[in-house]
């Protein structure tokens, strides 16, 4: 199992990789412009070709190059999306478990609330409301993300701060910020990087979703799940133009939570 | 056991007051002002005074909450601005389709998933163990939407005559049902297998099989009852993803449920219909999880025996 899980760990690891370098090298690496219509085929999708991999769409554009660019405003969307997350999810699980009490009773039942809201349709409304842009989109998917991550490391922090070496250094006369800073932070900060991962399949797919939605990044931004939206009226005569951003995004998704779970899997073990 | 249960529904009570309070911000962040929205951009400045008198906005902001949350506490979450119509009245009209796609992917996914984490679990450590959980990750890993989209499509390419939208008898129910429940079954399916072994490594499996119970007796009568438990409260939980799901779903097959109306108020910005929609969702998940804390409390001795021990 312990080989399994490391397994899962490297092949997700991969996966990631290979999306890094498709969204840094898209320049290079897709043969056509992703904005303009490059078949002669316009007002009509055609199916993949040697020419074209994977099809064009009813504008004329190359879908293969869309695909690829796509690749950059879903990672930059997704990780940074992650990174609101995790900062709002690891505040309040460090407070929530460091100081417990009431602190830890007010934080937690914030979080209860977050937690019945459902998230998508939370984040359609404030998106709807605020306008889709690029900081709007950071900020509503990590507000409605964070409370996986706040509720997992306030469970570790609690179980870090009743450590003997905590209490040394409280004892020491060590201010709480400090604590926390050189004490509890580091020690659950494995458990934070593992979190990441994970976090990052969550708001991946919270984008596409709005995206096929209308409420992603505005075009002409390539974006996946607006790519799959605007096929929806095409699913039956050129079923390819859905088909491949949807790939595309299982793949992102699914790299990050083999990341993810398979680090979870070797953790349990150990 | 009584005790419990109201402190489960006093703490409802809190979360929904807690929602109430987000979707009162919603309106709050709008740009647009809603007299506007309600009486049309050339509508003159004696007008809106009125509108603005009517809807209460000329008065403090804790004056409006507090109006809001009276009101919809008696069920009255106000007049939709485009539809006209009252919302409670659109939601109710619309629940019904929602609830029967729900309550078929609730029950879809559980079936499922239970069965792929005992597979799991039987054959653990070996390859069947390793290729269930492959599945169950790429299961959560699909985007609710494309699936839909593909199922439309495959169904499109193999039949003209499968219905291909709208809630339109029995078989109309099939697509969206395994669109909406096959990310949760994944995900229950994961849950279980790592419940049960952990519940397999536990003293009284050892005691079980001390007193010479055949391996599947054990796993059955003694492992499972203790991993289902969990898995029940997690169903509960999960609802507040799956009506994100629903939303979704709805979209993709044009289902005339909450999801559909919740979609069509975002985009024309139709103020007391999201506020409605989205609280509406959240007091759906508050009642899952009471009913699921009763269930637990009846099914856990632990919990049911409490007052008497």
């Amino acid at each position: 199992m312990k080989r399994y899980a490391r397994v899962m760990e490297v092949v997700g690891l991969a996966m990631v990789a290979s999306l890094v370098v498709v969204a840094i090298f898209a320049r290079q690496l897709a043969p056509h412009d992703p904005t303009r219509a490059v078949a002669q085929t316009f007002g009509d999708p055609a199916p993949p070709s040697w020419e074209f991999p994977m099809g064009t769409d009813a504008l004329g554009r190359d879908v293969l190059s869309r695909v690829i660019y796509g690749a950059q405003i879903s990672l930059t969307v997704g990780v940074a999306a992650m990174l609101v997350t995790m900062t709002i999810g690891v505040l309040f699980g460090l407070a929530s478990g460091f100081f417990g009490g009431k602190v830890d009773f007010i934080l937690m039942r914030i979080t209860d609330v977050m937690l019945t809201l459902p998230g998508l349709l939370l984040a359609m409304a404030f998106v709807s409301v605020l306008g889709p842009s690029l900081v709007v989109l950071l900020f509503v998917i990590g507000l409605v993300s964070w409370t996986g991550i706040a509720r997992v490391v306030r469970a570790e922090a609690l179980s870090v701060s009743q450590r003997d070496f905590v209490t040394a250094a409280r004892a020491l006369g060590a201010p709480s910020h400090r604590l926390i800073a050189r004490h509890v932070l580091p020690n659950v900060m494995p458990l934070i990087i593992v979190m990441a991962a994970l976090g990052t399949s969550g708001t991946l797919l919270l984008d596409a979703s709005l995206s096929f939605l209308g409420l992603g990044v505005p075009p002409p931004t390539p974006s996946w799940g607006r790519m799959i939206e605007e096929a929806t009226i095409y699913f039956r005569v050129a079923p390819w133009l859905a088909t491949f951003p949807g790939l595309a995004i299982f793949y992102a998704v699914m790299g990050f939570n083999l990341l993810g779970y398979g680090a979870i899997a070797r953790r349990r073990q150990t | 056991m009584l005790t419990y249960l109201v402190r489960r529904i006093v703490f409802g009570i809190v979360v929904l007051i807690g929602t109430s309070l987000i979707t009162f911000a919603i309106a709050f962040l709008i740009p647009a002002d809603p007299a506007v929205a309600m009486a049309g951009a050339k509508a003159d400045p004696q007008t809106l005074a009125t509108i603005r008198h009517e809807l209460g906005l000329d008065r403090p902001v804790y004056i409006q909450y507090a109006r809001y949350a009276f009101r919809a506490a008696h069920g009255d979450l106000g007049r939709s601005y485009i539809r006209r119509e009252n919302v409670m009245h659109l939601i109710a009209s619309r629940f019904p389709a929602t609830a029967i796609l729900a309550a078929a992917a609730m029950v879809a996914s559980l079936i499922l998933g239970i069965l792929m984490g005992v597979a799991a679990a039987a054959w653990h450590g070996r390859a069947p163990d390793h290729l269930l959980l492959a599945l169950s990750l790429a299961m959560v890993s699909i985007p609710v939407f494309w699936l839909g989209t593909l199922l439309l499509m495959g169904a499109a390419a193999i039949t003209r005559t499968f219905p291909l939208g709208g809630f339109d008898g029995w078989e109309s129910l099939i697509l969206p049902t395994i669109t909406l429940a096959l990310g949760s079954a994944g995900y229950y399916s994961r849950i279980l297998h790592t419940n049960l072994s952990d519940a397999m490594r536990q003293d009284y499996i050892r005691t079980a099989r001390g007193k010479g119970l055949s391996q599947r007796e054990v796993m059955t009568r003694h492992a499972m009852a203790n991993a289902l438990l969990p898995l029940i409260t997690l169903a509960g939980l999960d609802l507040a993803g799956m009506l994100s799901g629903v939303v979704l779903t709805e979209t993709v097959f044009n289902w005339p449920g909450i999801g559909r109306l919740a979609f069509e108020a975002i985009f024309n910005l139709d103020i007391p219909l999201i506020m409605g929609t989205v609280l509406f969702a959240a007091f759906l998940v508050v009642i899952a999880n009471l009913i699921v804390d009763i269930l637990y409390a009846w099914l856990d001795p632990r919990i049911r025996l409490e007052e008497i021990g």
